[in-house]
């Protein structure tokens, strides 16, 4: 399997990014912060207004290093990439299947039956672990639910049906999702999702892990080769990588969400790491994004063992190799696309 | 005889990673996603020998070129000649500004030792198709400069190699129109192939998708 590389995470809004030799240099006021050899990068991440530098841009580009840029607030504002990977082939047979609603469908249906299922596995493990201290009846009713939401959504054909099971048995998780968390229950709590601005501490970190998980998606599906602008279940809209929304569908629940409540239910994060703004908006500090960012990255780190493909991979390949197996089942080596499922 | 136009022109170079796995040839040739890894280390090694000089160097009876382009329209392919010396014969051809006639042998440079496979004679043979048809002759032996052993191994051009060749050539033509990248066999070469993490190889002989999801829902 590929390998994993770093990602260099720039959480403070005033540091410039610039080349010099082979080295990312960080830049604050004109003053060098620090020094890091692009030979290991996969990719930076860039919070703020300051920007990079043209040489470094085309060194990104060259190398095939994602460099994105997302708003202090921590909103996705775009990604940089190079030449557009060769695979024509590939390229059109995505959009031959993109524009033909049944084929989408049988793709969609996938990553909805993964989703669904991968949530309903969130809230098994939160019965399982916790029988005493969580409401184990509501849960196991919406496990229930989400269950035949699941078994319906496998045979749909129709995108727009698709959405609206995919809808309820997100309103059915996300209506419990707030007992999972079992730790800081005055301080951290789910009420519903609020985007923009997220008005909660929970809603403010999951903001931020979605905004990862996408634009490293996002990534992952153009260094296989494929358009993470041209999706199947999400339609095209300028600017969105519509793609990277569709495998992010059954990565959220492992990946986002799970990692949220790990850092709220071990006391990694604390309510003194957020500020809040005159419109309600509330943001992590400084100081919390930048652990943020380590314990992200620490995740990306551990071991899993793929599913489908039985091998051991960091969780941080998992976008990578969703996107591999959605390319070879494109290019005719799978019967179907084989979704993220875990037990 | 049908002609392909230089539009339809496949590289002969691929011919090694048809024969080593057709596969692999696909992966590199039709879906071209991987080209950075391997066409790019190729193209400059290409690079470095087109900077040799691309004159005709004479010794004794013999002149050598270097680096010289070739192509067959009868093929479909076309490439390049690490060498090709001319020999001066009694029953040879003429060669424009030189006197007398010559007899046309390749030589193909390769790094390492002589390979278990035939991925070189089948590049080999198919630079000799190129020639003979660009020259119009017959050439019945080349040969491999293996720089490991420092020696030449001739290569005698069978009427065998040449069949095996061109139907090569043909069915690489048939997988390149119809955009196909083939299933093949996994074996040992698998754990030699640069691709194998791209081209997932396992994945041929894995359970069904629908198995799958069945095998993981299931209470």
């Amino acid at each position: 399997m590929k390998r994993l590389l770093n990602i260099v995470y720039v959480s403070q809004s005033d540091v410039y990014l610039a080349l010099n030799g082979k080295n990312l240099v960080l830049l604050k006021e004109g003053e060098e912060l620090g020094k890091i050899p692009i030979l290991n990068l996969e990719g930076i991440c860039t919070f703020g207004h300051q920007g990079a530098s043209p040489a470094l841009m085309a060194t990104c580009m060259e190398q095939n290093i994602s460099l994105t840029f997302f708003s202090s607030s921590g909103r996705f504002r775009g990604r940089l990439t190079g030449a557009i990977n060769g695979n024509v082939t590939l390229r059109k047979k995505q959009y031959e299947v993109s524009m033909d609603e049944l084929e989408s469908a049988a793709i969609a249906r996938h990553m909805i039956v993964g989703k669904i299922y991968n949530a309903e596995q969130n809230l098994k493990r939160t019965i399982r672990d916790h029988a005493l201290r969580v409401n184990t009846e509501r849960l196991t009713q919406v496990v229930e639910r989400l269950k035949q939401a699941r078994k319906l959504a496998f045979s749909i054909t129709s995108l727009e049906e698709l959405r609206g099971i995919e809808g309820n048995a997100a309103s059915a998780y996300f209506s419990v999702f707030d007992e999972c968390i079992l730790q800081q229950k005055e301080d951290f709590y789910y009420k519903g999702r609020s985007r923009r601005p997220p008005l909660d501490r929970v809603n403010a970190l999951l903001s931020l892990a979605y905004s990862l998980l996408a634009s490293e998606t996002a990534a992952a599906l153009e260094g296989v080769g494929l358009d993470a602008y041209v999706g199947f279940l999400h339609r095209d809209r300028p600017g969105r990588t519509s793609l990277a929304l569709d495998i992010m569908e059954e990565l959220r629940p492992v990946i986002a969400e799970r990692f949220v409540l790990k850092l709220i239910n071990r006391k990694q994060i604390q309510a003194s790491d957020f500020i809040v703004k005159e419109n309600g908006a509330v943001l992590l500090k400084d100081d919390a994004r930048r652990s943020f960012f380590k314990l992200w990255q620490e995740a990306k780190q551990e071991q899993v063992t793929h599913p489908y493909l039985k091998e051991k991979i960091q969780w941080g390949l998992v976008p990578h190799v969703q996107a591999l197996l959605l390319a070879r089942f494109l290019r005719g080596d799978l019967d179907a696309y084989p979704p993220f499922l875990i037990r | 005889m049908m002609a392909y136009n230089e539009e339809q022109f496949l590289m002969l170079s691929g011919l090694q990673h048809f024969v080593f796995c057709r596969r692999q040839w696909a992966l590199i040739h039709i879906e071209q996603v991987w080209e950075d890894n391997v066409l790019t280390v190729e193209g400059n090694t290409l690079h470095e020998k087109a900077d040799d000089p691309f004159v005709r160097e004479k010794r004794g009876d013999t002149i050598y070129v270097r680096a010289l382009p070739i192509h067959s329209y009868t093929l479909g392919i076309n490439g390049i000649c690490d060498m090709v010396e001319f020999t001066k014969t009694t029953k040879g051809i003429t060669l424009a500004n030189e006197d007398g006639q010559f007899a046309v042998k390749p030589i193909e440079y390769k790094r390492g030792a002589p390979k278990k496979h035939d991925a070189d004679i089948a590049q080999l043979v198919a630079q000799v198709l190129c020639l003979e048809e660009m020259l119009q002759t017959t050439i019945d032996e080349a040969a491999l400069y293996y720089h490991e052993t420092r020696r030449r191994e001739i290569v005698e051009i069978t009427e065998e190699w040449r069949d095996k060749v061109t139907a090569m050539i043909k069915e690489m033509h048939q997988y390149y129109e119809r955009k196909y990248t083939p299933r093949v066999k996994t074996g040992k070469h698998c754990k030699s192939c640069s691709l194998q993490h791209i081209c997932l190889p396992e994945l041929l002989n894995k359970e069904s998708v629908l198995a799958y999801i069945d095998r993981m829902t299931r209470e």
